[in-house]
């Protein structure tokens, strides 16, 4: 068995009466983007919060490697409209360092002309992207997104799923995804976990999606997506049409 | 109208200045926390601090230090209180421990209270220990304000996340409140009881409109706050108003002049 940077063995989780969690046995190795998908209500979140050691799980356990650095894009941030908070003070909540630093980091994800931005008044996929930078300024080892594409179109959701793929090629971390679609994290995801309380099924995506469990929970849902499908595999210009060599197809 | 060349007035200055520089950037953070009901329900408490003081005949501004702190441990923890959200539960608290508090002190025959000037404060009556203790306590709060200002900022736009990236969230709570009952007990003096929130809530949300960082909104609250108190004491002077009130009226006039003036930001 290699080293594991997080493990959680047999982890139950209950709040008041409800069971959230049931059994749960997962760890995510060093490099891998581990998805994890499970419909509304499924215990994602909670199943995130005591890898990262914000919940204590009344049964079972969770062992993190020494010195573990983690960054976390949680899933939904705020900033009261009181507080005046520019994107490059935001950044430096997590850590201290320079403005090129920051600058930097916003570069990575693309975002490098918010960095004097007041983070009031930035779109909610541009404040995820920076809260990613955020995390990216940590050089962390494992990467944790809580369904990062929230409130984000479809292409702009396969964006990010891109780049955030790039970013562990490019920095070698682990990453977990939170999802509830695993259509648009297929193809950046060398792992899958389906849960539902408990797991439903793991394994290589492919896999996943032709799993019997996986059909049941998405199956409905997942053949009328289907019809909706819209396969891009060609680039639009400024313009909306398609410039030579944008489609491979032709 | 008194002269300036009377020291209670200039001893009055200085208390009101040294409370109001302190509670300003300290109030930026009960606002950014939504905590403005907390803060009422730790002043409230005071009151009963305050007879308690009176009963163990030491200072009331310990009882109060005391009554505050209590109040702001035990609340800290509390999200809710059975079937009951935590805003009544506050509610229920602010006010029971303040007519306790009432109905405590009625009971001390043998020593005169002031009640009016619990409530509303007396600030031309501080003496030079009182001067004392409030440069000290404010001393501790701007010094403590200080080390505690990145990790309570994280702590304030995501708790979450502050604790991922290793901050005791815990302990920079629990300070914070320890640093709001530091400075119910030193503010009472001034303001009295009932409006000590307002020196925690309207610097600040004056500030807000005129800054562009966090620390720049603390330093414009603490600035509005001084020429609030200045303002506040000279009115009392020239129409022989209560000091305290004064200034808190003073300092909502500020603040309707900056929403005026000023045009909103993000």
């Amino acid at each position: 068995m290699t080293e594991a940077l997080v493990r959680a063995e047999g982890v139950s989780v209950r709040l008041g009466e409800r069971l959230i969690l049931e059994n749960i046995d997962c760890a995510v190795e060093a490099g891998e983007i581990l998805t994890l998908i499970g419909p509304n209500g499924a215990g994602k979140t909670t199943l995130v919060r005591v890898l990262l050691g914000l919940l204590r799980p009344q049964q079972g356990r969770v062992v993190r490697s020494r010195a573990l650095r983690v960054g976390y894009v949680p899933q939904r941030l705020h900033v009261e409209p009181t507080l005046p908070l520019t994107v490059q003070g935001f950044l430096a909540l997590g850590t201290r360092t320079g403005r090129e630093a920051y600058r930097a980091a916003l570069a990575e994800v693309g975002m490098s002309h918010l960095v004097d931005a007041p983070v009031q008044r930035i779109s909610g996929g541009e404040f995820q992207r920076v809260v990613l930078a955020r995390a990216l300024l940590r050089r962390p080892a494992l990467l944790v997104l809580d369904e990062p594409a929230q409130g984000v179109d479809v292409g702009g959701q396969r964006e990010l799923y891109r780049l955030i793929a790039r970013l562990r090629d490019q920095r070698g971390c682990a990453v977990v995804i939170v999802s509830h679609d695993l259509h648009l994290v297929m193809a950046a995801t060398d792992r899958v976990l389906c849960i539902n309380r408990h797991v439903c099924c793991r394994g290589e995506p492919e896999a996943v999606s032709a799993h019997p469990e996986y059909r049941r929970l998405f199956g409905p849902f997942d053949r009328e997506f289907a019809v909706y499908a819209h396969e891009h595999d060609h680039r639009h210009g400024a313009d909306g049409g398609v410039p030579a060599g944008g489609d491979p197809g032709r | 109208m008194i002269g300036l060349d009377e020291p209670f007035v200039w001893r009055a200055l200085a208390a009101g200045l040294g409370v109001a520089v302190v509670a300003a950037p300290l109030g930026c953070f009960v606002v950014w926390r939504r905590m403005a009901y907390f803060g009422d329900t730790l002043s409230h408490a005071a009151l009963l601090g305050v007879a308690l003081g009176v009963l163990l005949d030491v200072r009331p501004m310990l009882g109060v230090l005391l009554a505050a702190l209590v109040t702001g441990v035990v609340l800290v923890g509390l999200q809710r209180f059975g079937e009951f959200a935590i805003d009544t539960v506050l509610g229920i608290l602010a006010h029971a421990t303040l007519a306790l508090g009432v109905v405590v002190l009625s009971f001390v025959e043998s020593v005169r209270v002031d009640l009016f000037a619990y409530l509303f404060g007396d600030v031309l009556a501080v003496t030079g220990a009182d001067l004392l203790w409030i440069g000290l306590g404010g001393a501790v709060v701007l010094a403590a304000l200080t080390a505690i200002w990145r990790p309570l900022l994280a702590v304030t736009v995501h708790t979450d996340l502050a604790r991922v990236e290793g901050v005791p969230v815990t302990a920079v709570r629990l300070a914070f409140v320890l640093l709001l009952a530091i400075v119910v007990a030193v503010a009472m003096r001034i303001v009295g009881i009932l409006l000590i929130t307002s020196l925690l809530v309207i610097p600040p949300a004056t500030a807000r409109r005129l800054a562009r960082t966090p620390l720049q909104m603390a330093v414009l609250a603490a600035g509005l706050a001084a020429v609030a108190v200045m303002g506040g004491l000279l009115a009392s002077l020239a129409w022989d108003t209560p000091a305290g009130p004064s200034m808190v009226v003073a300092a909502a006039a500020l603040f309707a002049l900056v929403l005026a003036v000023a045009p909103a930001r993000a």
